[in-house]
Protein backbone atom coordinates (compact mmCIF):
# COMPACT_ATOMS: atom_id res chain seq x y z
CA UNK A 1 0.00 0.00 0.00
CA UNK A 2 3.22 2.43 0.61
CA UNK A 3 4.62 1.58 -2.20
CA UNK A 4 1.59 2.44 -4.45
CA UNK A 5 1.26 5.84 -1.94
CA UNK A 6 4.42 6.37 -3.08
CA UNK A 7 4.50 5.35 -6.73
CA UNK A 8 1.41 7.56 -7.18
CA UNK A 9 3.11 10.54 -5.57
CA UNK A 10 6.28 10.38 -7.86
CA UNK A 11 3.82 10.21 -10.65
CA UNK A 12 1.26 12.91 -10.02
CA UNK A 13 3.00 14.74 -7.36
CA UNK A 14 0.86 17.28 -5.75
CA UNK A 15 -2.20 15.81 -7.47
CA UNK A 16 -2.21 12.51 -6.23
CA UNK A 17 -4.56 12.52 -3.33
CA UNK A 18 -7.53 13.67 -5.97
CA UNK A 19 -6.17 10.95 -8.10
CA UNK A 20 -6.51 8.41 -5.62
CA UNK A 21 -9.91 9.94 -4.41
CA UNK A 22 -10.89 8.95 -7.96
CA UNK A 23 -9.43 5.74 -8.18
CA UNK A 24 -11.49 4.59 -4.98
CA UNK A 25 -14.77 6.69 -6.72
CA UNK A 26 -14.18 4.29 -9.64
CA UNK A 27 -13.68 1.07 -7.80
CA UNK A 28 -17.28 1.94 -6.13
CA UNK A 29 -19.00 3.23 -9.06
CA UNK A 30 -17.63 0.50 -11.78
CA UNK A 31 -18.70 -3.19 -9.33
CA UNK A 32 -21.83 -0.80 -8.50
CA UNK A 33 -23.04 -0.56 -12.22
CA UNK A 34 -21.73 -4.28 -13.14
CA UNK A 35 -24.21 -5.17 -10.23
CA UNK A 36 -27.00 -2.65 -11.44
CA UNK A 37 -26.58 -4.42 -14.62
CA UNK A 38 -26.70 -8.12 -13.45
CA UNK A 39 -29.59 -6.75 -11.15
CA UNK A 40 -31.77 -6.22 -14.21
CA UNK A 41 -30.77 -10.09 -15.14
CA UNK A 42 -31.05 -11.35 -11.66
CA UNK A 43 -34.48 -9.14 -11.41
CA UNK A 44 -36.19 -10.90 -14.93
CA UNK A 45 -34.75 -14.50 -14.06
CA UNK A 46 -35.85 -14.38 -10.27
CA UNK A 47 -39.69 -13.32 -11.75
CA UNK A 48 -39.22 -15.19 -14.42
CA UNK A 49 -39.16 -18.66 -12.46
CA UNK A 50 -41.74 -17.73 -10.01
CA UNK A 51 -44.15 -16.88 -12.94
CA UNK A 52 -42.85 -20.40 -14.07
CA UNK A 53 -40.91 -19.47 -16.64
CA UNK A 54 -36.98 -19.58 -17.70
CA UNK A 55 -36.72 -15.94 -18.41
CA UNK A 56 -34.00 -14.78 -20.84
CA UNK A 57 -31.69 -16.88 -22.19
CA UNK A 58 -30.60 -16.06 -25.67
CA UNK A 59 -28.08 -14.40 -25.34
CA UNK A 60 -25.13 -16.18 -24.01
CA UNK A 61 -25.31 -18.84 -21.88
CA UNK A 62 -28.48 -18.21 -19.36
CA UNK A 63 -28.86 -15.02 -20.92
CA UNK A 64 -25.55 -13.66 -18.96
CA UNK A 65 -24.97 -11.57 -21.82
CA UNK A 66 -28.26 -9.96 -21.42
CA UNK A 67 -27.76 -6.52 -19.74
CA UNK A 68 -24.72 -5.86 -21.92
CA UNK A 69 -26.94 -6.13 -25.35
CA UNK A 70 -29.53 -4.38 -23.10
CA UNK A 71 -26.63 -1.75 -22.30
CA UNK A 72 -25.59 -1.49 -26.14
CA UNK A 73 -29.01 -1.35 -27.38
CA UNK A 74 -29.95 1.98 -25.31
CA UNK A 75 -26.56 3.36 -25.78
CA UNK A 76 -26.87 3.54 -29.67
CA UNK A 77 -30.26 4.54 -29.63
CA UNK A 78 -31.55 8.49 -30.07
CA UNK A 79 -32.03 10.38 -27.36
CA UNK A 80 -35.74 12.22 -28.46
CA UNK A 81 -36.42 15.65 -26.76
CA UNK A 82 -39.85 16.49 -27.67
CA UNK A 83 -40.53 19.43 -29.37
CA UNK A 84 -42.54 21.82 -26.88
CA UNK A 85 -40.18 20.39 -23.60
CA UNK A 86 -38.45 22.49 -21.60
CA UNK A 87 -34.51 21.08 -23.07
CA UNK A 88 -32.60 22.55 -20.72
CA UNK A 89 -34.41 20.83 -17.61
CA UNK A 90 -34.99 17.80 -19.75
CA UNK A 91 -31.66 17.27 -20.13
CA UNK A 92 -30.46 17.62 -16.40
CA UNK A 93 -33.05 15.97 -14.80
CA UNK A 94 -31.92 12.37 -15.26
CA UNK A 95 -28.41 13.19 -14.47
CA UNK A 96 -30.00 14.80 -11.32
CA UNK A 97 -31.54 11.41 -11.11
CA UNK A 98 -28.85 9.09 -10.81
CA UNK A 99 -26.06 11.48 -9.47
CA UNK A 100 -27.44 11.15 -5.57
CA UNK A 101 -27.97 7.77 -6.35
CA UNK A 102 -24.26 7.24 -7.15
CA UNK A 103 -22.96 9.89 -4.45
CA UNK A 104 -24.66 8.21 -1.26
CA UNK A 105 -22.28 5.25 -1.79
CA UNK A 106 -19.40 7.91 -0.81
CA UNK A 107 -19.93 6.68 3.15
CA UNK A 108 -21.05 3.42 2.66
CA UNK A 109 -18.99 1.68 4.45
CA UNK A 110 -17.96 -1.55 3.68
CA UNK A 111 -16.08 -3.09 6.39
CA UNK A 112 -14.28 -1.56 9.68
CA UNK A 113 -11.84 0.52 7.01
CA UNK A 114 -13.20 0.19 3.41
CA UNK A 115 -14.95 4.06 3.38
CA UNK A 116 -14.26 5.88 1.05
CA UNK A 117 -15.77 9.52 3.53
CA UNK A 118 -15.99 7.76 6.90
CA UNK A 119 -17.48 11.09 8.00
CA UNK A 120 -19.51 11.36 11.75
CA UNK A 121 -22.63 12.37 10.30
CA UNK A 122 -23.06 9.83 7.57
CA UNK A 123 -26.69 8.88 8.08
CA UNK A 124 -27.66 12.30 7.70
CA UNK A 125 -25.71 12.81 4.94
CA UNK A 126 -27.54 9.44 3.49
CA UNK A 127 -30.78 10.91 4.49
CA UNK A 128 -30.10 14.31 2.51
CA UNK A 129 -28.49 12.98 -0.64
CA UNK A 130 -31.16 10.21 -1.23
CA UNK A 131 -34.20 13.14 -0.63
CA UNK A 132 -32.76 15.36 -3.38
CA UNK A 133 -33.06 12.40 -6.10
CA UNK A 134 -36.98 13.14 -6.13
CA UNK A 135 -35.49 16.59 -8.12
CA UNK A 136 -34.54 14.35 -10.97
CA UNK A 137 -38.31 12.79 -11.18
CA UNK A 138 -39.69 16.06 -10.87
CA UNK A 139 -38.14 18.19 -13.44
CA UNK A 140 -38.37 15.31 -15.70
CA UNK A 141 -42.16 15.18 -15.15
CA UNK A 142 -42.72 19.13 -15.54
CA UNK A 143 -39.78 19.07 -18.66
CA UNK A 144 -41.50 16.75 -20.27
CA UNK A 145 -44.48 18.41 -20.94
CA UNK A 146 -46.76 15.86 -21.18
CA UNK A 147 -49.37 14.73 -19.05
CA UNK A 148 -48.55 11.04 -17.98
CA UNK A 149 -45.06 12.30 -17.36
CA UNK A 150 -46.57 14.92 -15.16
CA UNK A 151 -48.74 12.77 -13.34
CA UNK A 152 -46.39 10.61 -12.71
CA UNK A 153 -43.61 12.82 -11.72
CA UNK A 154 -46.43 14.17 -8.77
CA UNK A 155 -47.61 10.93 -7.78
CA UNK A 156 -43.86 9.98 -7.37
CA UNK A 157 -43.22 13.32 -4.85
CA UNK A 158 -45.64 12.92 -3.34
CA UNK A 159 -44.78 8.96 -2.17
CA UNK A 160 -41.50 9.86 -1.75
CA UNK A 161 -42.21 12.75 0.45
CA UNK A 162 -44.53 10.80 2.89
CA UNK A 163 -42.82 7.56 3.09
CA UNK A 164 -39.62 9.53 4.06
CA UNK A 165 -41.10 10.71 7.24
CA UNK A 166 -41.19 6.78 8.30
CA UNK A 167 -37.98 6.10 7.03
CA UNK A 168 -36.90 8.82 8.93
CA UNK A 169 -38.45 7.84 11.97
CA UNK A 170 -36.99 4.08 12.07
CA UNK A 171 -33.67 5.71 11.30
CA UNK A 172 -34.46 7.39 14.25
CA UNK A 173 -34.71 4.26 16.64
CA UNK A 174 -31.40 3.32 15.24
CA UNK A 175 -29.34 6.27 15.95
CA UNK A 176 -31.04 6.35 19.61
CA UNK A 177 -29.42 2.85 20.60
CA UNK A 178 -26.49 2.99 18.59
CA UNK A 179 -25.81 6.78 19.86
CA UNK A 180 -23.96 8.03 16.83
CA UNK A 181 -24.75 9.17 13.60
CA UNK A 182 -21.73 7.32 11.62
CA UNK A 183 -22.61 4.02 9.83
CA UNK A 184 -19.45 2.39 11.01
CA UNK A 185 -20.21 2.93 14.67
CA UNK A 186 -24.09 1.43 13.61
CA UNK A 187 -22.44 -1.47 12.44
CA UNK A 188 -20.03 -1.40 14.95
CA UNK A 189 -22.89 -0.95 18.28
CA UNK A 190 -24.65 -4.31 16.73
CA UNK A 191 -21.63 -6.13 17.68
CA UNK A 192 -22.36 -6.51 21.06
CA UNK A 193 -25.20 -7.88 22.84
CA UNK A 194 -26.03 -10.91 25.23
CA UNK A 195 -26.60 -12.40 22.21
CA UNK A 196 -23.35 -12.02 20.84
CA UNK A 197 -21.61 -13.03 23.64
CA UNK A 198 -23.23 -16.27 23.24
CA UNK A 199 -21.55 -16.96 19.85
CA UNK A 200 -25.06 -15.95 18.09
CA UNK A 201 -24.16 -13.08 16.92
CA UNK A 202 -27.10 -12.64 14.35
CA UNK A 203 -29.52 -12.30 17.12
CA UNK A 204 -27.57 -9.36 18.29
CA UNK A 205 -28.38 -7.17 15.27
CA UNK A 206 -30.70 -3.87 15.43
CA UNK A 207 -33.02 -6.15 13.29
CA UNK A 208 -34.70 -7.83 16.14
CA UNK A 209 -34.97 -4.98 19.14
CA UNK A 210 -35.83 -3.04 16.57
CA UNK A 211 -38.12 -5.27 14.55
CA UNK A 212 -41.30 -3.03 13.86
CA UNK A 213 -38.93 -0.63 12.94
CA UNK A 214 -36.96 -3.05 10.44
CA UNK A 215 -40.24 -3.72 8.68
CA UNK A 216 -41.06 -0.08 8.10
CA UNK A 217 -38.08 0.68 7.00
CA UNK A 218 -38.32 -1.77 4.44
CA UNK A 219 -41.17 -1.42 2.97
CA UNK A 220 -40.92 2.42 2.89
CA UNK A 221 -37.56 1.35 1.19
CA UNK A 222 -39.65 -0.15 -1.09
CA UNK A 223 -41.83 2.61 -1.63
CA UNK A 224 -39.34 5.36 -1.49
CA UNK A 225 -37.70 2.96 -4.21
CA UNK A 226 -41.23 3.18 -6.84
CA UNK A 227 -40.96 -0.46 -6.98
CA UNK A 228 -43.66 -2.75 -7.18
CA UNK A 229 -46.20 -2.70 -5.51
CA UNK A 230 -45.71 0.99 -4.53
CA UNK A 231 -44.91 1.67 -8.44
CA UNK A 232 -47.76 4.09 -9.15
CA UNK A 233 -45.31 6.68 -10.43
CA UNK A 234 -44.76 4.26 -13.14
CA UNK A 235 -47.93 2.30 -12.92
CA UNK A 236 -47.89 1.00 -16.59
CA UNK A 237 -51.53 0.48 -16.95
CA UNK A 238 -52.78 3.69 -15.88
CA UNK A 239 -49.57 6.15 -16.85
CA UNK A 240 -47.97 3.94 -19.45
CA UNK A 241 -44.96 4.70 -17.77
CA UNK A 242 -44.68 7.83 -15.76
CA UNK A 243 -42.16 10.05 -15.23
CA UNK A 244 -39.37 9.16 -17.69
CA UNK A 245 -42.27 8.33 -20.88
CA UNK A 246 -40.50 10.97 -22.64
CA UNK A 247 -36.91 9.63 -22.56
CA UNK A 248 -35.44 7.26 -24.88
CA UNK A 249 -31.78 5.72 -25.16
CA UNK A 250 -29.00 6.99 -23.05
CA UNK A 251 -31.03 9.37 -21.02
CA UNK A 252 -34.18 6.29 -20.16
CA UNK A 253 -31.22 4.34 -19.32
CA UNK A 254 -29.97 6.90 -16.70
CA UNK A 255 -33.22 6.89 -14.86
CA UNK A 256 -33.24 3.21 -15.12
CA UNK A 257 -29.66 3.17 -13.78
CA UNK A 258 -30.49 5.47 -10.55
CA UNK A 259 -33.45 3.13 -9.86
CA UNK A 260 -31.39 -0.06 -9.55
CA UNK A 261 -28.33 1.52 -8.12
CA UNK A 262 -31.15 3.18 -5.67
CA UNK A 263 -32.22 -0.56 -4.65
CA UNK A 264 -29.14 -1.46 -3.92
CA UNK A 265 -28.79 1.17 -1.87
CA UNK A 266 -31.28 1.10 0.18
CA UNK A 267 -30.39 -2.76 0.47
CA UNK A 268 -27.24 -1.96 1.90
CA UNK A 269 -28.38 0.48 3.99
CA UNK A 270 -30.71 -2.02 5.56
CA UNK A 271 -27.77 -4.39 6.00
CA UNK A 272 -25.91 -1.83 7.63
CA UNK A 273 -28.78 -0.30 10.02
CA UNK A 274 -30.42 -3.29 10.96
CA UNK A 275 -28.55 -6.76 9.79
CA UNK A 276 -25.08 -6.12 11.18
CA UNK A 277 -23.37 -4.74 7.47
CA UNK A 278 -20.04 -6.80 7.21
CA UNK A 279 -20.62 -9.23 10.81
CA UNK A 280 -20.98 -12.59 10.54
CA UNK A 281 -23.99 -14.08 11.65
CA UNK A 282 -22.17 -16.61 14.01
CA UNK A 283 -19.25 -16.23 16.24
CA UNK A 284 -16.94 -18.70 14.74
CA UNK A 285 -16.74 -17.21 11.55
CA UNK A 286 -15.08 -14.42 10.54
CA UNK A 287 -16.23 -10.74 9.58
CA UNK A 288 -15.86 -9.25 6.02
CA UNK A 289 -16.81 -8.13 3.23
CA UNK A 290 -18.82 -11.05 1.87
CA UNK A 291 -21.54 -10.51 4.85
CA UNK A 292 -22.46 -7.29 3.61
CA UNK A 293 -22.82 -8.88 -0.14
CA UNK A 294 -24.84 -11.52 1.30
CA UNK A 295 -27.11 -9.36 2.87
CA UNK A 296 -27.47 -7.01 0.17
CA UNK A 297 -28.36 -9.40 -2.42
CA UNK A 298 -30.80 -11.35 0.10
CA UNK A 299 -32.78 -7.67 0.69
CA UNK A 300 -32.45 -7.57 -3.21
CA UNK A 301 -34.02 -10.96 -3.65
CA UNK A 302 -36.96 -9.68 -1.33
CA UNK A 303 -37.66 -6.63 -3.41
CA UNK A 304 -37.56 -8.83 -6.06
CA UNK A 305 -40.03 -11.24 -4.90
CA UNK A 306 -42.17 -8.49 -3.62
CA UNK A 307 -42.44 -7.55 -7.44
CA UNK A 308 -43.28 -11.27 -8.38
CA UNK A 309 -46.19 -11.47 -5.69
CA UNK A 310 -47.80 -8.21 -5.03
CA UNK A 311 -50.24 -6.03 -6.80
CA UNK A 312 -49.76 -2.41 -7.22
CA UNK A 313 -51.21 -0.48 -4.31
CA UNK A 314 -54.30 1.79 -5.48
CA UNK A 315 -53.00 5.31 -4.76
CA UNK A 316 -55.23 6.25 -1.69
CA UNK A 317 -53.98 3.04 0.10
CA UNK A 318 -50.17 3.98 -0.24
CA UNK A 319 -50.93 7.23 1.41
CA UNK A 320 -53.04 5.74 4.09
CA UNK A 321 -50.54 2.95 4.72
CA UNK A 322 -48.08 5.67 4.82
CA UNK A 323 -49.55 8.31 6.93
CA UNK A 324 -51.90 6.47 8.88
CA UNK A 325 -50.39 3.10 9.86
CA UNK A 326 -46.54 3.95 9.27
CA UNK A 327 -46.01 7.10 10.99
CA UNK A 328 -48.25 6.41 14.04
CA UNK A 329 -46.39 2.90 14.83
CA UNK A 330 -43.30 4.40 14.18
CA UNK A 331 -44.18 7.05 16.57
CA UNK A 332 -45.44 4.53 19.55
CA UNK A 333 -41.98 2.48 19.19
CA UNK A 334 -39.56 5.29 19.62
CA UNK A 335 -41.63 6.28 22.78
CA UNK A 336 -41.40 2.18 23.19
CA UNK A 337 -37.27 2.20 22.54
CA UNK A 338 -36.71 5.31 25.18
CA UNK A 339 -38.66 4.04 27.60
CA UNK A 340 -36.27 0.53 26.99
CA UNK A 341 -33.27 2.58 27.07
CA UNK A 342 -33.82 4.21 29.97
CA UNK A 343 -35.73 1.37 31.74
CA UNK A 344 -32.91 -1.65 33.65
CA UNK A 345 -33.61 -3.93 31.07
CA UNK A 346 -31.98 -1.76 28.31
CA UNK A 347 -29.95 -3.58 25.88
CA UNK A 348 -27.31 -0.59 25.01
CA UNK A 349 -25.60 1.54 27.26
CA UNK B 1 -63.25 -9.14 18.17
CA UNK B 2 -63.75 -10.09 14.62
CA UNK B 3 -61.62 -6.76 13.72
CA UNK B 4 -58.99 -6.98 16.37
CA UNK B 5 -58.36 -10.40 14.48
CA UNK B 6 -58.43 -8.31 11.10
CA UNK B 7 -55.74 -5.42 12.56
CA UNK B 8 -53.24 -8.24 13.77
CA UNK B 9 -53.11 -10.40 10.83
CA UNK B 10 -52.61 -7.28 8.43
CA UNK B 11 -50.13 -5.93 11.36
CA UNK B 12 -48.35 -8.94 11.19
CA UNK B 13 -48.09 -9.34 7.11
CA UNK B 14 -49.91 -12.69 7.55
CA UNK B 15 -51.62 -12.00 4.17
CA UNK B 16 -48.13 -10.90 2.42
CA UNK B 17 -46.27 -14.09 4.06
CA UNK B 18 -49.50 -16.23 2.63
CA UNK B 19 -48.59 -14.62 -1.11
CA UNK B 20 -44.94 -14.68 -0.73
CA UNK B 21 -45.07 -18.37 0.12
CA UNK B 22 -47.05 -19.18 -2.80
CA UNK B 23 -44.58 -17.29 -5.27
CA UNK B 24 -42.03 -18.31 -3.54
CA UNK B 25 -42.97 -22.25 -4.01
CA UNK B 26 -43.68 -21.57 -7.92
CA UNK B 27 -39.91 -20.48 -7.80
CA UNK B 28 -39.07 -23.71 -7.80
CA UNK B 29 -41.75 -25.27 -9.65
CA UNK B 30 -40.78 -27.18 -13.00
CA UNK B 31 -41.04 -24.30 -15.58
CA UNK B 32 -43.43 -25.05 -18.42
CA UNK B 33 -41.59 -22.78 -21.58
CA UNK B 34 -41.80 -24.44 -24.68
CA UNK B 35 -38.56 -23.30 -26.22
CA UNK B 36 -40.10 -22.50 -29.43
CA UNK B 37 -37.36 -22.83 -32.14
CA UNK B 38 -35.94 -25.79 -30.39
CA UNK B 39 -39.11 -27.40 -29.22
CA UNK B 40 -42.49 -27.44 -30.02
CA UNK B 41 -45.62 -28.14 -29.14
CA UNK B 42 -47.64 -31.21 -30.45
CA UNK B 43 -49.75 -30.53 -33.60
CA UNK B 44 -53.07 -31.73 -33.90
CA UNK B 45 -53.77 -33.52 -37.59
CA UNK B 46 -56.66 -31.21 -37.93
CA UNK B 47 -54.08 -28.22 -38.05
CA UNK B 48 -55.58 -25.72 -40.49
CA UNK B 49 -52.34 -23.70 -41.99
CA UNK B 50 -50.92 -22.94 -44.43
CA UNK B 51 -53.37 -23.66 -47.94
CA UNK B 52 -52.11 -26.48 -50.28
CA UNK B 53 -53.69 -27.58 -53.49
CA UNK B 54 -53.24 -31.71 -54.42
CA UNK B 55 -53.06 -33.68 -57.04
CA UNK B 56 -54.13 -37.06 -57.63
CA UNK B 57 -51.52 -39.70 -58.14
CA UNK B 58 -51.18 -39.88 -61.58
CA UNK B 59 -50.02 -36.07 -61.74
CA UNK B 60 -53.53 -34.90 -62.32
CA UNK B 61 -54.69 -32.16 -60.49
CA UNK B 62 -57.49 -32.36 -58.31
CA UNK B 63 -58.95 -29.10 -58.23
CA UNK B 64 -62.40 -29.08 -60.96
CA UNK B 65 -63.33 -25.41 -60.70
CA UNK B 66 -66.45 -25.65 -58.93
CA UNK B 67 -65.68 -22.82 -56.84
CA UNK B 68 -67.67 -24.06 -53.78
CA UNK B 69 -64.52 -23.07 -51.87
CA UNK B 70 -64.91 -19.31 -53.32
CA UNK B 71 -68.55 -19.68 -52.33
CA UNK B 72 -68.48 -20.79 -49.04
CA UNK B 73 -64.96 -18.11 -48.15
CA UNK B 74 -66.15 -15.71 -45.39
CA UNK B 75 -63.14 -14.25 -45.71
CA UNK B 76 -63.16 -14.44 -49.92
CA UNK B 77 -59.86 -14.49 -49.81
CA UNK B 78 -59.86 -16.67 -52.70
CA UNK B 79 -60.39 -15.97 -56.29
CA UNK B 80 -60.73 -18.72 -59.27
CA UNK B 81 -61.30 -18.29 -62.75
CA UNK B 82 -61.66 -21.40 -64.88
CA UNK B 83 -62.23 -22.84 -68.59
CA UNK B 84 -62.31 -25.96 -69.95
CA UNK B 85 -59.18 -27.77 -70.55
CA UNK B 86 -58.15 -28.42 -74.53
CA UNK B 87 -59.04 -32.25 -73.29
CA UNK B 88 -62.49 -30.87 -72.31
CA UNK B 89 -62.13 -31.50 -68.94
CA UNK B 90 -63.34 -28.62 -66.53
CA UNK B 91 -59.82 -27.64 -64.80
CA UNK B 92 -58.84 -23.58 -63.15
CA UNK B 93 -57.38 -20.89 -64.59
CA UNK B 94 -56.29 -19.19 -61.50
CA UNK B 95 -56.90 -19.98 -58.30
CA UNK B 96 -55.69 -17.60 -55.90
CA UNK B 97 -55.82 -17.61 -52.17
CA UNK B 98 -54.82 -13.94 -50.00
CA UNK B 99 -53.35 -15.13 -46.80
CA UNK B 100 -53.52 -11.78 -45.45
CA UNK B 101 -57.70 -11.68 -46.04
CA UNK B 102 -57.42 -15.68 -44.95
CA UNK B 103 -58.95 -16.57 -41.82
CA UNK B 104 -57.95 -20.07 -41.84
CA UNK B 105 -61.46 -21.10 -40.48
CA UNK B 106 -60.68 -24.75 -42.67
CA UNK B 107 -64.58 -23.74 -44.68
CA UNK B 108 -62.57 -24.14 -47.93
CA UNK B 109 -61.18 -27.71 -46.87
CA UNK B 110 -64.49 -28.60 -45.98
CA UNK B 111 -66.69 -27.42 -49.31
CA UNK B 112 -63.86 -29.21 -51.42
CA UNK B 113 -65.76 -32.20 -53.00
CA UNK B 114 -62.79 -33.66 -54.71
CA UNK B 115 -60.25 -32.79 -51.03
CA UNK B 116 -58.37 -30.50 -53.51
CA UNK B 117 -57.79 -27.35 -51.32
CA UNK B 118 -56.30 -28.22 -47.91
CA UNK B 119 -54.89 -26.62 -44.81
CA UNK B 120 -51.64 -28.05 -44.08
CA UNK B 121 -49.56 -27.95 -40.68
CA UNK B 122 -47.27 -25.96 -42.10
CA UNK B 123 -47.58 -21.93 -40.19
CA UNK B 124 -43.70 -21.17 -40.35
CA UNK B 125 -43.89 -19.04 -43.40
CA UNK B 126 -43.68 -15.39 -44.64
CA UNK B 127 -43.84 -12.79 -46.28
CA UNK B 128 -41.39 -9.74 -46.57
CA UNK B 129 -43.76 -7.51 -48.69
CA UNK B 130 -47.88 -7.78 -48.62
CA UNK B 131 -47.44 -9.07 -52.12
CA UNK B 132 -45.77 -12.00 -50.73
CA UNK B 133 -48.58 -13.75 -48.87
CA UNK B 134 -50.40 -13.57 -52.48
CA UNK B 135 -50.41 -17.45 -53.23
CA UNK B 136 -50.89 -18.44 -56.69
CA UNK B 137 -52.06 -21.51 -58.62
CA UNK B 138 -48.22 -22.61 -58.91
CA UNK B 139 -47.72 -21.88 -55.22
CA UNK B 140 -50.59 -23.76 -54.20
CA UNK B 141 -49.49 -26.60 -56.39
CA UNK B 142 -45.94 -26.26 -55.14
CA UNK B 143 -47.21 -26.55 -51.81
CA UNK B 144 -49.17 -29.88 -52.42
CA UNK B 145 -46.57 -31.44 -53.86
CA UNK B 146 -43.95 -30.98 -51.35
CA UNK B 147 -46.21 -31.77 -48.51
CA UNK B 148 -47.80 -34.22 -50.05
CA UNK B 149 -47.30 -37.32 -47.83
CA UNK B 150 -47.81 -35.13 -44.77
CA UNK B 151 -51.24 -33.98 -45.95
CA UNK B 152 -52.21 -37.89 -46.87
CA UNK B 153 -51.56 -39.21 -44.00
CA UNK B 154 -53.42 -36.02 -41.90
CA UNK B 155 -56.39 -37.00 -43.98
CA UNK B 156 -56.33 -40.83 -43.50
CA UNK B 157 -56.03 -40.17 -39.31
CA UNK B 158 -59.15 -38.11 -39.39
CA UNK B 159 -61.19 -40.27 -41.56
CA UNK B 160 -61.88 -42.50 -38.55
CA UNK B 161 -63.66 -39.48 -36.79
CA UNK B 162 -65.96 -38.39 -39.88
Amino acid sequence: MDALMNFGQGIFGGVWPAVWILIKIVLIVAPLMLGVAYLTLVERKVIGYMQVRIGPNRVGPWGLIQPIADGLKLLFKEIIIPGRSSKGIFIIAPMLAIAPALAAWAVVPFSDTLVLANIDASLLYIMAITSIGVYGIILSGWASNSKYAFLGAMRSAAQMVSYEIAMGFSLICVLMISNSLNLVEIVNVQKQGNFASMGLNFLSWNWLPLLPMFIVYLISGTAELNRAPFDVAEGESEIVAGFHIEYSGMAFALFFLAEYANMILVAALTSIMFLGGWLSPVGFLPDGIIWLLAKISFILLLFLWFRATFPRYRYDQLMRLGWKVFIPICLVWLVVVGVWMMSPFTLWK
Amino acid sequence: MGSMKEVFNSLFLKELLKGMSVTGKYFFARKITVQYPEEKTPQSFRFRGLHALRRYPNGEERCIACKLCEAICPAMAITIEAEPRDDGSRRTTRYDIDLTKCIFCGFCEEACPVDAVVETRIFEYHGEKRGDLYYTKQMLLANGDRYENQIAQDRQTDASYR
